[in-house]
């Protein structure tokens, strides 16, 4: 018998995808310069191999912010060497990945706060403040 | 009827019953062939029969001069289709396992892009012959339903296999199902028609071989 | 129908809207939507209406419903079952017997119309008694509760096409949902079983769209069931290079080589395993060193064998050929007679030429 550990589980074919992939970038980041239109890219769409997953994080690089999100599990949200181009890796509850993005905006939809979420701290802090006022 | 179920009635019912009558009719050809007889010889043997014959059933795979010189357009394209047609019978591996589930025989198969070059050669080669045949006035006249029938049944497999290779115009058990289905019709034609010639060559070239081989002369 | 949007739904149960749009995003890229529809997605979920659920249960052995709940938790299939309204479902609802079957009476009359019916398991024909629920046959709770839904989804390929009750000789004569209803739309989600976020993937997509996902020619979500295992398989490289693993535990086997000969049925199957993977993406059956058993097509099981690979025929034709050929021979023994006879008769026939005769044809002319 073999041991498993033996056995490939996942072969490295190359895709080919991180070039055409950094062109849409490119593309993104120019629109974005010009209409101020964000956009969107699902990893999860596209094949990659992980040798090309490593490669294309290593031409992206880290910028100057990273973030982490507490909903549903966690996201990291890193800023990349190209300011606009930021790489969310989300997770589940169970720190499982869950999907992968690239989004290139301004600021990632994800990290602004949202009016529903404002209008409910606000209604609880108003509560709070009325009911059981804590000083 | 879904193409799972045209599928499944190929390669089961289908199948089993072109086997069968392929089976059936090859032996029936053989004891038509047999059954036709010849009285003994009764001159003196100036040379062996059987070799002679076995001789000339690998002899005349090489073309004769005069042949040649008449027609040798015909004959390269004969034997690219031939050849490529032995390979991509025998030397594809899921052949190869499908042969073995009748008569229990395996032996090794070829790279897959190689069977597939293969393929190609043997569609191009049945391709010049059929427009030799159209274009030849004298072969266009002499040839019948039959010539053009038994183009067809070979034609066939060797069309939906591709297609089904490379996965192309139809869903994939759907190719698989026509491809089947094709090389079925073959299987059944094949005794009674021209194609017959695939096993008969051996017994038509032992005999002409075997006669001269007996008169010490050469065949 | 209950009275609450989903969206409101989901925000009692304290889910923030950040959540929501994550979720939305990991959503859409289940559904393999482009990212671009996510605030589309996000509006119609909010707006629409938890829908009732009937989820009945024929000919099946649980394991869809298994696949279902024990898919990762909590996470996107978790969420879309908090956004339907589950009325009925006899192996997960608390309720049994009479107060079970009340449940599902109401939730039909409360919705009628607009209710989801999901369906797993086949239906017996040849005696109703062969299945029944509270004393109901298959037959005629499947009848009865498809009148007033608004969608059927079958799920798993007992439902959807008959799967192993239906399998070769079939004794209790078992077909699936579409052979009995004929005027509802009906989704196929096939599968023994069908991979989770599939089975949901198809319940969002009601959810978010309102209507039915397109559908390949057997009534499967185009999205999930549109390329073939082989297409999307890993080892086609070495199917393509002839390299082939003979045994299960074969140098090949060994180095990942190609399945065929041992019973891959990956050519002719289709399902998204190759691409959406199994307990939580960890891997599909192929990865894991077996051949893929082509358990999303109908009749599978009466695919000539797991192991056997694709290209062999299902019938006993070796026994068949022998046949064949006694069949031959006897035919060819009659000719051989026949001709032996015929012959026997021209040579009895055979009449030597005198002189006198040829002087006389001579003289004649
Ligand atoms: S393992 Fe199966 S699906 Fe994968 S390449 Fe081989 S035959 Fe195709």
């Amino acid at each position: 018998m073999a041991e498993s550990g033996v056995i490939p589980i996942a072969l490295d074919t190359a895709t080919g995808n991180v070039r055409p992939l950094l062109h849409e970038i490119r593309h993104a980041l120019t629109r974005l310069l010009n209409t101020g239109e964000p956009t969107v890219i699902d990893l999860g769409a596209l094949p990659l191999s992980e040798t090309e997953l490593e490669q294309l994080q290593a031409q992206l690089g880290k910028g100057e912010v990273r973030a982490e999100l507490h909903a549903l599990g966690v996201s990291l949200i890193q800023e990349t060497r190209y300011s606009g181009v930021w790489l969310i890796r989300h997770m589940n509850e169970s720190q499982e990945s869950a999907g992968m993005f690239i989004e290139i905006s301004k600021m990632p939809e994800l990290l602004y706060a949202q009016m529903e979420d404002i209008q409910d701290g606000l209604g609880r802090l108003e509560h709070e403040l009325n009911e059981q006022p804590p000083f | 009827m879904t193409s799972t179920e045209f599928l499944l009635w190929v390669k089961g019912t289908g199948f089993t019953l072109a086997i069968a009558v392929f089976a059936a009719g090859i032996v029936l050809r053989l004891a038509e062939i047999w059954s036709l007889g010849r009285k003994p010889d009764l001159a003196e043997a100036k040379g062996n029969a059987n070799t002679a014959g076995v001789r000339t059933i690998f002899n005349r795979f090489i073309p004769d001069k005069g042949i040649w010189d008449r027609s040798a357009f015909i004959i390269i394209a004969a034997w690219f289709f031939h050849v490529g047609l032995f390979v991509v019978i025998f030397f594809f591996v899921p052949h190869i396992l499908l042969i073995d589930s009748i008569i229990g025989l395996q032996w090794p198969g070829l790279p897959t892009p190689i069977v597939d070059a293969f393929a190609v050669i043997t569609m191009v080669g049945l391709l010049a012959m059929l427009f030799h045949r159209i274009t030849q006035p004298v072969k266009k006249y002499l040839s019948t339903f039959e010539d053009y029938l038994v183009w067809a049944v070979t034609f066939l497999p060797l069309l939906t296999g591709y297609l089904a290779y490379h996965r192309l115009l139809f869903s994939p058990d759907m190719l698989l199902a026509m491809h089947i289905l094709s090389v079925e019709l073959l299987l059944v034609l094949l005794p009674f028609t021209k194609l017959s010639h695939s096993f008969t060559f051996l017994l038509a070239r032992w005999y002409n071989g075997a006669i001269s081989g007996f008169r010490g002369v050469q065949s | 129908m209950p009275k609450n949007t989903l969206g409101e739904h989901l925000r009692q149960q304290g889910m923030s809207r950040r959540s929501f749009l994550k979720f939305c995003s990991l959503l859409a890229s289940g559904m393999a939507l482009s990212p671009a529809l996510v605030p589309r997605i996000a509006q119609a979920l909010e707006a629409t209406r938890r829908p009732s659920v009937i989820w009945l249960s024929f000919q099946e052995c649980t394991g869809c419903t298994e696949s279902l709940t024990r898919s990762h938790t909590p996470t996107v299939e978790g969420l879309i079952f908090d956004a339907i309204s589950l009325d009925y479902h006899h192996t997960l609802q608390a309720a049994s017997g009479h107060a079970a079957e009340a449940a599902r009476e109401e939730a039909m009359k409360e919705n009628f119309g607009q209710y989801i019916l999901v369906v797993d398991g086949s239906i017996p024909l040849d005696n109703p008694g062969f299945s029944t629920i509270a004393g109901i046959s298959n037959l005629d709770m499947l009848k009865e509760t498809a009148k007033g839904a608004a969608a059927i989804v079958a799920v798993g390929t007992c439902a959807a096409f008959g799967g192993l009750p239906k399998a070769n000789p079939n004794p209790t004569g078992a077909v699936p949902v579409s052979d009995i209803i004929t005027d509802k739309p009906i989704i196929n989600v096939s599968g023994c079983p069908p991979i989770p976020v599939v089975i949901t993937g198809v319940l969002a997509h009601i959810l978010t769209f309102g209507g039915l996902p397109e559908l390949d020619d057997l009534g499967r979500p185009a999205a999930f069931y549109g390329q073939s295992i082989h297409d999307r398989c890993y080892r086609r490289p070495f199917y393509e290079k002839g390299l082939f693993a003979e045994t299960f535990d074969d140098e090949g086997a060994k180095k990942g080589w190609c399945l065929y000969k041992l019973g891959c049925k990956g050519p002719v199957t289709f399902n998204a395993c190759a691409t959406t993977k199994w307990n939580e993406g960890t891997s599909f059956p192929i990865e894991s060193g077996h051949g893929c058993i082509g358990c999303s097509e109908p009749d599978f099981w009466d695919f000539g064998g797991f192991y056997e690979a694709l290209s062999r025929p299902t019938g006993q034709t070796g026994k068949n050929a022998v046949y064949g050929v006694a069949a031959g021979t006897a035919v060819g023994a009659a000719v051989w007679a026949m001709n032996r006879a015929k012959k026997e008769e021209a040579v009895r026939g055979h009449e030597k030429l005198t002189m006198d005769e040829l002087n006389r044809e001579g003289e004649e002319s």
